[in-house]
C-alpha cells in the first residue's frame, strides 16, 4: 500500500487510558521530570471512573480505629477467595491511605466525620466501615480531583483519540531461550477525523478499563470493551483470572431503557435491605459457611450491627447478611427470581424507604434519588427499588508483576481494571477506586524508572503501514455485516451462554458462538460516510477487543470446573481445593488462543500469619 | 448552520413537551429532526429526519443509538453513561439544552418531530458532536489548590457545614450545557473574557475551600470575568445537577471581589494584610422560590429571549 500518512508524538512515558489509574500513573511520571503522553477514549474526565458511586476503600480507621491494613488485607484475600495475588492485596491495603489523603491534599472533598475527619462507610466484605465517600457520587470527586490536579503537572492529554494497536515486538520462545520482546509506542487515530497518529514512547501504561460492554445487562459505559486487554494480547503479554467477571447483585432491571444501570451498594451500606415479592428479607438465607461465623442470623441482631456500627460504636453484633460479598448476593438474587419469589420485573425488592427518612436518603443518595425519579418513574423515599445482577467489572486481566506492574512484555506496564491479580476471584466494593490509585502509582512510577533507565527504540513503518491498512479495511468491503448487530449479538452470546451461572455445555455453544462471531467481525462493513467521527468505524475497533476477552473468558471458565467467587457453574456447583491453587492464563499462540494454568506465588509464612489471625 | 436552526426562536411555552406518563407510551412512533453536518465538508448540513419505535423509559439516547445502528451508522454523537453521570452527551433538543441521556421519550407528543442539534456556543466537529476544547483550556488557566498545612496529627479537620455548599459545587459533571446557554457566550461570543458558568463554579470551590491559601480574587475578576455575568440564571435552569450556579456561586464571587476592589476601606485593608481566612455567605437552597429576581434578569438580557426559558 502506499506510505501511510500519521502524525507523530513522542513522549518518554504513555498512558493509555485517562480514568482513575491512568490519571494517577501519568501524574507519578510527570511528577519524576518526565515527558509523559495520556491518551483518552473520550473527552477528559469522562471514563468509567466517573460512575463509581459508593467510596474508596481505604483502612484509615477514622470510625473504627481497630482497623488497619492487616484487617483490610484479609477481607481482601477472603472476598477474592485467595486467589488474589497476595503480594498485590498487600501493597493495596498498605497504601490506600495515603493515596486517599493525597486526594484531599489535592482538593478532594469526602464527607466529614463528627470531628471533622474523613467519614467512612460500610460495604460488602469490609469488616469495619472503611469507604471514604462523597454521597453517592465518589468517583466524581476523584477523577475530577486527579484531573484538576494532573492538567498542571505538565502531561500532554490527547482526547478523543483510539488506539488501534501496540507498536513493539511481541516475546519468543520458550523457557530458557525465551525473549521478552519490547514495547516502541502505540498506533491509533483521531476520533474526530480519523486521521491516523503514531506516539513513540520508551514505557507505556495501559489503564483502558473492563469488558462490561460484552454482556446484554451491564452497568459500563461505551468505553469498557476490553481494550488494554485486546491491545497487550496482540503485542503477546498474557491475560490471566479471564473467567471471574463480577456481576453486581444491584442494577436497575425496569425500564428496559435503563436495564442494568448501577445502584451502589452504599444503599444497603445505608441499611437498605433485599426483599422478595413476599416481603422476606432474603439474605439470611443465603450465608455462605465462609462468612457464617461473623455474620448476623437474625434481623434484630442485623440491624443492632447496622445501628452500633454506624455512630461508631464498635459493635458486639454480626455484621447484616445484606452487605455480603458481591458474588453471594448476586447469586442470591438470582435464585430467588428463577425459584418464582421475584419482583414484577424480574429483580427483587431494594428497601431503603422504611428504613431511612427522605431526608436522610437525599442527602446520603442523591444520585440514586434522582435517577429513579427520572428514569424509572420510582420515588426511592416511598416505595422500594426494583434490582438485579448486571454484568460490573471484571476481576481478570493483563497479567503483570506485582511489584512494578510491568507485563511480560519490556516496558509494557498495565494498572486498574484491565489488570489483573489484586482482586482474586472476586473484587469488594470499594477495593477498586483504591486499586486504581495505589496501583495506578506503582504502575506510573516505574514506567518512569523503565523509561529513564531505557534507551529510546524507534517505532518499525512496516508495522505502522500495516496497523493502518488493517483499520481501515471495514472501510473496502462492498459486501459485509453491520459492526452494531455484530455487538448485540455479541452481547446476547455472553449474557445467555457465559453470565451468572454457566455450565460445559453453555461454555462449549458459547465458544462455537465467538467462533461464528468472530467470522462476522472479520467482515464487517462501514456503511457509509467517511473518517470523520465514524461511530460504525469506531465499533468495529472496539469488537476486536470484545472478542478477544470474551474468548479467554468462555475458555478459562470451561477449564475451571469449580464455582469460586465471579465464576459459577451449575454442574460445579462447590469450591474445590486443586482449583485454589491455580490462575488460568491465556495467550496468543500459533494456533489461536493458548490456556495455561499457573500455580500461584507461594504465601510467605508471615502473611500467612496475618491471614490466620482472624480465624 | 448555527443560523439555520430553530435553536433562538421564540419559546414562550414548552413546546412539544407533555407531563410524564401521558402522550407517548411504549411502541409508539416518534419522528427525529437531526442535524446531520460535518465542519470539513463544504456546505453541510441539514436535518434529516429519522423514524424510531419507543419502548418504555427509552431516552433520547436510545433513539439515537437505534438510528445508528439501523439507519446511519456515521452519525455522530458523544455519550459515555448513559446514567447522567458524566456530562457527555450534552445537545439541543426542540431548542432547549439538555442530556440525551436524562431525557424521556416519553416527555414528548409524537404527533410532533423531535428536533436535536449540537450545542450551538461551540464550534460543530460532526453532527452532534462539537469542540469544547475551549473549556479545558479554561481550566488550565485557573490555579490549581494549595492547601494549608495538615494538623499536627496529618489529618485536615474541616466541618460537614462548612463544605455542604461546595460539595454542591462539585457535582459538576461538566456537561458544558450552562456554557452552552449562557448568552454572554453563546451570543455576545466572549470567550476570551469570560470564564463562564462552569468555571465560575470551580472557582467559587476553590474560594470557598476551607484548606486553600490561594487568592484568586484579581484572575475573578480580569482573567475570568465575573463581571460579565449578569445574573440571567439561565445556567441554573438548565443545570441536570442542579446545582444553583448563579445565587450560590457567581453572586458570592461577584460580592467577594466587590469587596475587595471597590471598598476603598478594603481595598487599603487588603494591601496591607492579605486575606486569610474565608468569609462564609448564606447557602440558598435549590428549591427556594427565586424572588423577582426573573424579573430583574430579563430587564437586564440583550436582544434575544433567554434560550431554555420556560
Amino acid at each position: 500500500m502506499a506510505e501511510t500518512k500519521y502524525e507523530t508524538h513522542q513522549h518518554e512515558v504513555l498512558v493509555i487510558g485517562a480514568g482513575g489509574a491512568g490519571l494517577r500513573a501519568a501524574i507519578e511520571a510527570s511528577a519524576m521530570g518526565l515527558s509523559v503522553g495520556l491518551i483518552c477514549k473520550s473527552l477528559l474526565g469522562k471514563a468509567h471512573t466517573v460512575m463509581a458511586e459508593g467510596g474508596v476503600a481505604a483502612a484509615l480507621g477514622n470510625v473504627e480505629p481497630k482497623d488497619n491494613w492487616k484487617v483490610h488485607f484479609r477481607d481482601t484475600m477472603k472476598g477474592g477467595r485467595y486467589l488474589n495475588q497476595w503480594r498485590m492485596a498487600q501493597l493495596h491495603a498498605m497504601e490506600a491511605p495515603d493515596r486517599v489523603n493525597e486526594l484531599e491534599e489535592w482538593g478532594a472533598l469526602f464527607d466529614r466525620t463528627k470531628d471533622g475527619r474523613i467519614l467512612q462507610r460500610n460495604f460488602g466484605g469490609h469488616k469495619y466501615p472503611r469507604l471514604a465517600h462523597v454521597g453517592d457520587r465518589t468517583g466524581l470527586e476523584m477523577i475530577r480531583t486527579l484531573q484538576q490536579h494532573g492538567i498542571h503537572t505538565g502531561m500532554h492529554v490527547y482526547m478523543e483519540c483510539t488506539i488501534t494497536r501496540l507498536l513493539g515486538e511481541s516475546p519468543t520462545g520458550t523457557g530458557a531461550s525465551r525473549t521478552p520482546g519490547r514495547v516502541t509506542g502505540a498506533f491509533g487515530y483521531w476520533r474526530e477525523n480519523g486521521k491516523f497518529v503514531v506516539f513513540e514512547a520508551k514505557a507505556v501504561v495501559l489503564a483502558t478499563g473492563g469488558i462490561g460492554r460484552a454482556f446484554k445487562v451491564n452497568s459500563n459505559s461505551w468505553e469498557c470493551t476490553g481494550d488494554g486487554q485486546g491491545l497487550a494480547y496482540l503485542l503477546g503479554a498474557e491475560i490471566m483470572d479471564q473467567e471471574f467477571m463480577q456481576f453486581h447483585p444491584t442494577g436497575m432491571v425496569w425500564p428496559p431503557s435503563v436495564r442494568g444501570t448501577l445502584i451502589t451498594e452504599g444503599v444497603r451500606g445505608e441499611g437498605g435491605t433485599l426483599r422478595n415479592k413476599d416481603g422476606k428479607r432474603i439474605m439470611f438465607d443465603y450465608i455462605h459457611p465462609l462468612y457464617a461465623n461473623e455474620t448476623a442470623d437474625t434481623e434484630a441482631e442485623a440491624d443492632r450491627w447496622l445501628k452500633e456500627s454506624t455512630s461508631g460504636i464498635t459493635s458486639t453484633a454480626r455484621r447484616t447478611p445484606d452487605l455480603l460479598p458481591r458474588d453471594i448476593v448476586a447469586r442470591a438474587i438470582h435464585t430467588e427470581v428463577k425459584e418464582g419469589r421475584g419482583s414484577p420485573h424480574g429483580g427483587v425488592f431494594l428497601d431503603i424507604f422504611s428504613r431511612r427518612s427522605a431526608d436522610d436518603i437525599k442527602k446520603k443518595l442523591p444520585a440514586m434519588y434522582h435517577q429513579f425519579k427520572e428514569l424509572g418513574d420510582v420515588d426511592i423515599t416511598k416505595e422500594p427499588m426494583e434490582v438485579g445482577p448486571t454484568a460490573h467489572y471484571t476481576m481478570g486481566g493483563i497479567r503483570v508483576d506485582p511489584e512494578t506492574q510491568e507485563t511480560c512484555v519490556k516496558g509494557l506496564f498495565a494498572a486498574g481494571e484491565c489488570a489483573a491479580g489484586m482482586h482474586g476471584a472476586n473484587r469488594l466494593g470499594g477495593n477498586s477506586l483504591s486499586d486504581l490509585l495505589v496501583f495506578g502509582r506503582i504502575a506510573g512510577l516505574h514506567a518512569g524508572k523503565f523509561a529513564k533507565a531505557a534507551s529510546a527504540k524507534s517505532v518499525d513503518p512496516a508495522q505502522i503501514d500495516q496497523f493502518a491498512s488493517d483499520a481501515l479495511e471495514p472501510f473496502n468491503r462492498t459486501e459485509g455485516v453491520n459492526p452494531f448487530a455484530v455487538h448485540e449479538d455479541l452481547m446476547n452470546v455472553m449474557q445467555t451462554y457465559c453470565g451468572i451461572m454457566r455450565n460445559e455445555k453453555d461454555l462449549q455453544t458459547c465458544l462455537k458462538e465467538l467462533d461464528r462471531l468472530n467470522e462476522a467481525a472479520s467482515r464487517t462493513k462501514i456503511g457509509g460516510g467517511n473518517r470523520h467521527y465514524n461511530t460504525g468505524w469506531h465499533e468495529v475497533i472496539d469488537l476486536r477487543n470484545m472478542l478477544i476477552v470474551s474468548e479467554a473468558m468462555a475458555r478459562s471458565a470451561l477449564a475451571r470446573k469449580e464455582s469460586r467467587g465471579g465464576h459459577a457453574r451449575d454442574d460445579f456447583a462447590e469450591m474445590d481445593a486443586a482449583f485454589g491453587k491455580i490462575n488460568h492464563v491465556c495467550r496468543a499462540g500459533k494456533n489461536g488462543m493458548e490456556l495455561e494454568a499457573v500455580p500461584l506465588p507461594d504465601v510467605p509464612d508471615e502473611i500467612k500469619k496475618v491471614l490466620e489471625e482472624d480465624k | 448552520m448555527a443560523d439555520e436552526t430553530p435553536i433562538d426562536g421564540p419559546r414562550g411555552s414548552a413546546e412539544g413537551e407533555t407531563p410524564r406518563g401521558s402522550g407517548a407510551s411504549a411502541g409508539a412512533k416518534f419522528k427525529l429532526k437531526i442535524w446531520r453536518a460535518d465542519a470539513s465538508v463544504e456546505r453541510s448540513g441539514e436535518f434529516v429526519e429519522y423514524e424510531v419505535e419507543t419502548y418504555p423509559g427509552m431516552v433520547v439516547l436510545d433513539a439515537i443509538h437505534d438510528v445508528q445502528a439501523k439507519q446511519a451508522p456515521d452519525l455522530a454523537v458523544r455519550w459515555n453513561c448513559k446514567a447522567g453521570r458524566c456530562g457527555s452527551c450534552s445537545a439541543e433538543i426542540n431548542g432547549k439544552p439538555k442530556l440525551l441521556c436524562m431525557t424521556r421519550m416519553s416527555n414528548f407528543d409524537p404527533a410532533e418531530p423531535i428536533v436535536v442539534t449540537p450545542m450551538k456556543t461551540w464550534p460543530l466537529i460532526k453532527d452532534l458532536v462539537t469542540d469544547v476544547s475551549h473549556n479545558y483550556r479554561v481550566a488550565k488557566k485557573i490555579p490549581p489548590f494549595k492547601p494549608r498545612p495538615r494538623d499536627a496529627d496529618g489529618h485536615w479537620r474541616m466541618k460537614q457545614e462548612d463544605i455542604d455548599r461546595i460539595q454542591e459545587f462539585r457535582k459538576c459533571i461538566e456537561c458544558f450545557l450552562c456554557q452552552d446557554v449562557c448568552h454572554v457566550l453563546r451570543d455576545h461570543h466572549k470567550t476570551e473574557e469570560f470564564a463562564g458558568p462552569r468555571f465560575m463554579i470551580h472557582l467559587a470551590t476553590l474560594d470557598m475551600h476551607p484548606l486553600d491559601t490561594v487568592d484568586r480574587h484579581p484572575m475573578i475578576k480580569e482573567e475570568f470575568g465575573v463581571g460579565y455575568c449578569n445574573i440571567t440564571r439561565c445556567c441554573t435552569e438548565v443545570c441536570p445537577e442542579h446545582i444553583v450556579i448563579t445565587d450560590n456561586a457567581i453572586i458570592p464571587l461577584k460580592e467577594r471581589v466587590a469587596d475587595d476592589f471597590y471598598d476603598p476601606l478594603r481595598w487599603v485593608a487588603r494591601k496591607l494584610f492579605p486575606p486569610k481566612h474565608k468569609k462564609q455567605l448564606p447557602v440558598v437552597q435549590g428549591d427556594t422560590p427565586r424572588l423577582d429576581a426573573r424579573g430583574d434578569a430579563a430587564k437586564t438580557k440583550p436582544s434575544e429571549a433567554a434560550d431554555a426559558e420556560e
